[in-house]
């Protein structure tokens, strides 16, 4: 505590940053856990339907965007490491692959959703409203869960996306990165998430 | 202020570590499901994720090199989360 | 420190020239002290709508069958006040306003954590509040689910849900921002020499309202989320045809609103802590009592959402665990209680306005309490559900315990955020009309409901007639109470006589800088070294 002379607006607290970054993961976290309550309640009510709604879902596509979120979770991480090196050129390669994974993600989400669409089981389809209650919980959870998930992958792109601009410009350098730590923590967030959806949704058979 | 926070640097070798970790669990609870286990499908898959979530938080996200009091508040919660599912299955598993 | 700094400083903050003029002064000004007074006026606009709406239930509810409004737009009235009062009052009120003013300055702090951040919570306020009150504007008439947004009605409604349900869920960021920002600014921004212990009473309690904010907004925000799938999209979550489950709503919505109740009343114990002390001239009696409860209640009040939903037919073994753990979390209110009256005993005290409501708030807050044990108790729970005892018991503690802290805070503080003094006499005068407004018009409803009297009806038999026509005109009585309060402070902002650093003798941080306080509060951050209430 030695800046005590320094104006408020030039007050910079990377510490108090990441602190901020944290308590908002925790929001996201109930933000989805809330969903998750809903989940296991209607799973434990009908667990023979999502058994077989589950069926419905492609495991292989499930796991390639497993695989992928990992991947692109380990390269942010490593990012950070990279511009601690000072290693700006790295650094940026590495931001680069997170987000070439992260649209990989999406072009997954788009073929396996247009996939079940294609199928007619979207809410409110003919198809649903013939199926069992427990199914079009099932569906209706699966479109709001991974709908939300993936709104999380493009917020957290865009995230990346801006961070990687500051290292463009040498605004976040290797004695000031706390806005690309506090990036990738977002990351790690989605990366979270899907590690329990995955199972949850694509497993159960 | 205090920029001792920073002075860790994670070496790349570590995260691949974590990674080949992750996959493999991954793999495994893939396989897994193949198998009938009965009710412990279920928990196999969520253990396997839990597994992967720790190690996720601890070394991707720093927590192992940070300042215990981010831990503290993961955990609880993690914790809290864990209890308010508990609170409102009193409801579901009994009615 | 260098002059050119000092001199700087010196301006109060009400007269301090920023890079914009006039109202753009304000509204883009991220200096915390000008936030909290932007919520302040904000909410004094929306209050009086609010506590209209009100007064129009009570006058059509002075006489049976139809007096002024019908069914339909009592519905409205209803949902409306309670959107108004809960969403964009009470909640976010003692934090926001009192909160964003004070908690920097008691903690020896500049500004928040996050100016701009917390600038943009206002900005979202506002949206948000645009938002829900343009349901009653747009669409297919006014939203008249009540503030609960009960599903499968909510879905099922051909009123105008959707601004309503989502105008909610933007608040909720307005809440999170807020929340975020506190946590971090006590964390990291506390003076040199405060440790946790130092730390005065109202910014604990912020510390605890802080994280419930954080930690239970995030499942509201995604249930209303989900009300608006369901509206839009024939998502099925809790309609009963789309094979949901009505009661896994309501879980999930008192999963937040139950914990909201907290962030509502944990601020306004830590504003009576505050004054209770200053007026008493003592060390606050169980310093870490008083924190200790502050968590417990924050921890505790997370698990208890079940005992709004006694009779919706949950199981047995969940009645029983809400029912306890409601219970359990009535012991550390009574706790905070001993500690103020204990803070009295054998005190030299100074009787002045603040001192006054917070005395009314510890009657009110009594009631309120003991009444709540009634209604969590399984067996008179079910007899008195959705009555007119239901609303009272809520009245006296959101309204009794938050709305008489909002003032007391408003009474304690005014000198130092306006640099000027309300006239005294006229404060006495409102707050004893409105105090025997207050109880003329809730205490009936406690009759009314154990004799019957179902809540959220605009028409009843004719045997509650008598107790309605106190209620009402106690409604009214209050109302004039009201009126004679805030003329006078508006009034005295303006003509009231200059006031001095600390007038009311008080000893945590805020009283030793200037009133107003400068742009940056301290010239230079002090030094702790001593308890926060050292009187001895």
């Amino acid at each position: 505590m030695n800046d005590h002379q320094v104006h408020i607006d030039e007050h910079r607290d990377d510490e108090g940053a990441k602190t901020g970054m944290w308590i908002f993961i925790f929001t996201e976290l109930l933000l989805f856990g809330g969903l998750f309550i809903a989940y296991s309640v209607y799973r434990y009510l009908n667990p023979l339907a999502f058994h077989l709604a589950a069926e419905e879902l492609d495991t292989t596509l499930g796991t390639i965007n497993t695989v992928i979120l990992l991947v692109s979770s380990m390269t942010i991480a490593m990012s950070i490491s990279a511009i601690q090196y000072k290693n700006k050129k790295l650094t940026l390669i590495l931001m680069g692959i997170t987000l070439l994974l992260a649209l990989a993600f999406m072009v997954n989400k788009y073929f396996e959703w247009s996939g079940k669409i294609s199928h007619g089981i979207y809410p409110g389809s003919m198809t649903l409203q013939e199926a069992s209650r427990g199914e079009l919980l099932f569906f209706g959870l699966y479109y709001a869960m991974t709908g939300l998930h993936a709104l999380h992958i493009v917020i957290g792109m865009a995230f990346i996306g801006y961070v990687m601009h500051l290292v463009v410009k040498n605004e976040v350098q290797h004695d000031n990165f706390a806005i690309l730590e506090n990036s990738g923590l977002y990351w790690h967030l989605v990366d979270l998430i899907w590690i329990f959806l995955f199972p949850l949704f694509y497993l159960i058979t | 202020m205090e920029k001792d926070q920073h002075t860790h640097i994670v070496k790349y070798r570590t995260y691949v570590y974590v990674l080949i970790a992750l996959l493999f669990m991954t793999f495994v609870s893939v396989a897994v499901t193949g198998i009938d286990l009965g009710p412990y499908t279920v928990t196999t898959a969520l253990l396997l994720a839990s597994i992967k979530s720790v190690l996720v938080l601890l070394i991707f996200m720093h927590l192992k090199f940070d300042k215990k009091f981010y831990g503290i508040m993961v955990a609880s919660v993690f914790l809290l989360l864990a209890c308010v599912i508990v609170i409102t299955f009193m409801d579901y598993l009994y009615r | 420190m260098s002059e050119a700094v000092n001199q700087h400083t010196e301006v109060s903050y009400l007269e301090y020239k920023g890079r914009f003029k006039g109202l753009f002064a304000w509204i883009f000004s991220t200096d915390h002290k000008r936030i909290g007074l932007l919520y302040l006026y904000s909410m004094l606009v929306l209050f009086s709508v609010a506590a209209l709406l009100g007064l129009a239930m009570k006058i059509e509810l002075i006489a049976p069958g139809k007096t002024i409004m019908d069914a339909q737009t009592y519905n409205s009235f209803f949902t409306l006040h309670g959107i108004t009062m809960i969403f964009l009052i009470v909640v976010p009120g003692l934090p926001a306003v009192f909160g964003n003013f004070f908690l920097p300055i008691m903690i020896g702090a500049k500004d928040v954590a996050f100016p701009k951040l917390n600038l943009l919570s206002w900005w979202i306020y506002i949206i948000g509040a645009f938002i829900a009150l343009s349901a009653q504007f747009i669409g297919d008439g006014p939203p008249d689910t009540g503030w609960t947004f009960y599903a499968p009605y909510s879905f099922r409604t051909g009123t105008n849900m959707l601004p309503a349900v989502t105008g909610a869920f933007v608040l909720g960021f307005s809440s999170i921002a807020t929340g975020i920002n506190f946590i971090v600014t006590m964390h990291r921004m506390r003076a040199p020499g405060m440790s946790w212990m130092k730390m005065p009473l109202f910014p604990w309690a912020l510390y605890g309202t802080s994280w419930i904010q954080v930690l239970a907004t995030p499942i509201v925000g995604v249930t209303l989320l989900m009300i608006v799938l369901e509206r839009t999209m024939q998502i099925g979550f809790f309609d009963p045809a789309l094979g949901g489950d009505p009661i896994l709503y309501q879980h999930l919505f008192w999963i937040y609103s139950h914990p909201a109740v907290y962030i509502m009343i944990l601020p306004a114990m830590g504003v009576i802590s505050e004054i209770i002390p200053t007026f008493a001239r003592k060390t606050i009696f169980g310093y870490k009592a008083i924190v200790v409860s502050t968590l417990a209640i924050a921890f505790v009040g997370y698990f208890v959402w079940g005992h709004h939903m006694f009779t919706s037919g949950m199981s047995g073994t969940a009645l029983y665990t809400f029912s306890i753990l409601t219970f359990f979390v009535a012991i550390p209110s009574a706790i905070k209680i001993f500690n103020w009256v204990a803070t009295l005993h054998k005190a030299s005290i100074d009787i002045q306005t603040p001192f006054l409501w917070a005395l009314c708030f510890l009657f009110v807050f009594m009631v309120g309490g003991l009444s709540g044990m009634v209604l969590g108790a399984l067996s008179t729970n079910v007899h008195l559900h959705d009555t007119a005892f239901v609303v009272a018991h809520f009245h006296f503690i959101v309204f009794g315990g938050t709305g008489y802290a909002f003032f007391g805070a408003i009474h304690y503080w005014y000198p130092k955020m306006f640099g000027k003094m309300y006239d005294k006499s006229w404060a006495n005068i409102g707050l004893a009309i409105f105090f025997t407004g207050f109880n003329i018009l809730y205490l009936p409803m406690f009759y009314l409901g154990m004799t019957g009297m179902p809540r959220r009806y605009y028409d009843y038999v004719d045997e509650f007639h008598g107790p309605n026509i106190v209620s009402s005109l106690g409604a009214l009585l209050m109302i004039s109470g009201l009126i004679i309060i805030i003329t006078n402070l508006v009034r005295s902002a303006k003509h009231g006589v200059p006031a001095e650093a600390d007038p009311w003798k008080g000893k945590t941080l805020e009283w030793t800088v200037a009133s107003p306080p400068s742009l940056e509060n301290f010239e230079e951050i002090p030094t702790v070294t001593k308890h926060p209430y050292g009187y001895e």
